[in-house]
């Protein structure tokens, strides 16, 4: 499975990660090695068999829509990297 | 009496008797700690502090009769992607160095709600990404076995600690054998509970159709002991399920007479290691002797499950760690132009370089053009592996593998070549993707004095097969009295 340079940078930039020049080639060639791996499931016996999506029967589990307020703000915006008077600070997305 | 050799329900019997208080053995783990943490390395964070100022306080209501229970007063430690309220959850990674939980994961809350005592937070590969512990950002642990080698992963930490007594068991979490290969490479109990016995709430995501916390312990029954404890229903989990409250431990019957082991040929196949193959055929002649049926049958699954594992697993880490965009939490890159550019900045200097590569990979698999060929034919050989599974069931109560095709390897010997690394999980991924229940328990050890694990596979929902199964060998082999760590550095 080959893997094109800029296949890589559009994987990355859509991943929203950059990825240095200098670190390319690793990337490239270990997406290489381990995606010939990952070929291996084109070979499995699947014809006719449905997807899992996950590991138990669970599906539609719902409950009643009930509002429970978190009180405790401060612990939350104690783990903000920036913040000012209560609020997440960012920078300005408005030109 | 060393009390950081005790199990826990020996220490339940010595608390009951009054022979020792809950802040003796408190005491005994954070010296423990203080004597073995430099060599080993298992703790992201200690609370040693907190944690003797806590059973002071235990053991004065205790005396005061105003608290009871079995577990009230003993020590446990966490891995660090289990949410701990106002105590830091790093995943060991840059990129949630400073990550203070404002809530208690759900096992959490439930261990504060038996009054156990947290002696700190276990160090993993980041993210839980990786099977030797080496892609932690803060720190590389060691196995006690040889401070060389690796204690496995993800779950590197608490499998060291609890080999090594820093903490009398731990938890855990297994995605695709990050609980059970870490006790195999350490000569510990890990057990990898079904898909859906315990609340995932507060355990920061990976994959999530593959995640489930567990417990890793000295032996068989604190396994079962601490499954008691985190297992059942969560409203917060909507994967979790109602299934019936059992008390494990009296599924502990010291007898597998009548009871069916299949041995999957793939399984001992190439690639595992001559020794682990002896000391597992050794096992189950041990299984034989008390009376089991072992048959060998084919499970040809391994390698579609690995190559399934990858995909599915990297695709869900992929989505689910598209959270971390530095606004509300987590590293935020210190200069970026615009808003995009603190995203992808942030991210890319918050991550180390296995997680980027499992985000690339995942991003790979489900984006267009490669959805059919990687994503969704993944996902069909993952019913093709539960269907296997149901079959081996149908004749089989237990499957027995290696839990590692090798003992624990060389620090540094693996970090550079990704696939690799990846093929240390031949064994223990397809449990994962079938959402089964698997205990790794130690076996013997190799002519290096390393231990070797053997994994025991059962049927949704029957932890008590496996336990019993487990347990009886452990009887039988008693490993722990034969064999300790002996923290040696390098070939001796």
């Amino acid at each position: 499975m080959q893997v094109s340079k800029e296949e890589l940078l559009h994987i990355a930039k859509l991943a929203d990660l950059e990825i240095n020049e200098n670190e390319i080639e690793n990337y490239l060639a270990n997406l290489e090695d381990i995606l010939n791996f990952a070929n291996v499931v084109n070979n499995a016996p699947v014809e006719g068999l449905n997807i899992t999506i996950g590991a138990n029967e669970a599906k539609n589990v719902f409950r009643k829509d009930e509002v429970k307020v978190f009180k405790d703000n401060d612990s939350l915006l104690q783990n903000a990297p920036d913040e000012s008077q209560h609020m997440f600070r960012i920078p300005k997305v408005i030109e | 009496m060393d009390i950081t050799e005790l199990t826990v329900h020996e220490l339940q019997e010595k608390l009951k008797n009054k022979e020792l208080t809950s802040y003796d053995i408190t005491k005994a783990y954070v010296d423990r700690i203080e004597e073995k943490e430099k060599d080993v390395q298992a703790f992201v964070t200690t609370l040693t502090n907190e944690a003797l100022e806590q059973a002071e306080k235990i053991d004065k209501a205790k005396e005061a009769n105003e608290l009871e229970g079995d577990f009230v007063g003993i020590p446990i430690g966490i891995k660090d992607n289990i949410c701990t309220k106002g105590v830091k959850t790093t995943c060991s990674s840059k990129m949630l160095e400073n990550f203070v939980s404002p809530y208690d994961a759900t096992v959490v809350e439930k261990l504060d709600n038996e009054k156990m005592i947290n002696l700190g937070k276990l160090n993993m590969d980041e993210f839980a990404m990786g099977g030797s512990t080496e892609y932690s950002y803060f720190k590389k642990t060691r196995n006690p076995w040889n401070l060389n080698k690796v204690p496995g992963g993800s779950s590197g930490g608490s499998a060291a600690a609890v080999a090594s007594n820093m903490v009398p068991w731990a938890l855990g979490s297994d995605t695709g054998g990050s609980i059970r290969q870490p006790a195999s490479f350490c000569g510990v109990v890990g057990l990898k509970p079904t898909y859906g016995l315990v609340s995932r709430y507060g355990l920061v995501a990976f994959a999530s159709s593959l995640d489930q916390i567990g417990p890793i312990t000295k032996d068989v029954t604190d396994s079962a002991m601490l499954l008691n404890i985190i297992a059942g229903h969560d409203e917060k989990d909507t994967t979790s399920r109602k299934v019936e409250k059992k008390d494990y431990t009296k599924a502990l019957k010291n007898d597998v007479k009548g009871i069916k082991i299949g041995v999957p040929k793939e399984f001992f196949g190439e690639g595992i290691n001559e020794e682990v193959k002896e000391k597992l055929e050794e096992a189950i002649k041990v299984y034989k002797e008390l009376g089991a049926e072992v048959e060998e049958f084919s499970l040809d699954i391994a390698k579609y499950s690995l190559a399934t594992y990858y995909i599915i697993a990297c695709a869900e880490a992929s989505s689910n760690l598209g959270r971390f965009d530095g606004i509300r939490y987590g590293y935020r890159a210190k200069e970026f132009k615009d808003l995009k550019d603190l995203y992808r900045k942030s991210r890319s200097e918050g991550f180390g370089p296995e997680v980027k590569r499992r985000i690339i990979l995942g991003t790979y698999v489900l984006s267009s053009g490669y959805y059919d060929a990687y994503y969704k034919k993944a996902q069909q050989v993952r019913t093709l592996v539960m269907n296997e599974f149901d079959k081996a069931f149908e004749k089989y109560d237990v499957i027995l593998t290696p839990t590692s095709p090798t003992v624990a390897f060389d620090i540094g010997s693996k970090s550079n070549n990704p696939l690799e690394m990846y093929l240390a999980d031949i064994c223990t991924v397809s449990v994962n993707i079938a959402g089964l229940p698997g205990i790794s328990i130690p076996c013997g050890i190799d002519k290096a004095n390393m231990p070797i694990g053997m994994q025991l596979i059962g049927n949704k929902f029957q932890e008590e097969t496996i336990l019993n199964v487990a347990y009886t060998f452990e009887q039988k082999i008693k490993f722990r009295e034969n064999y300790k760590p002996t923290f040696r550095k390098g070939e001796e």
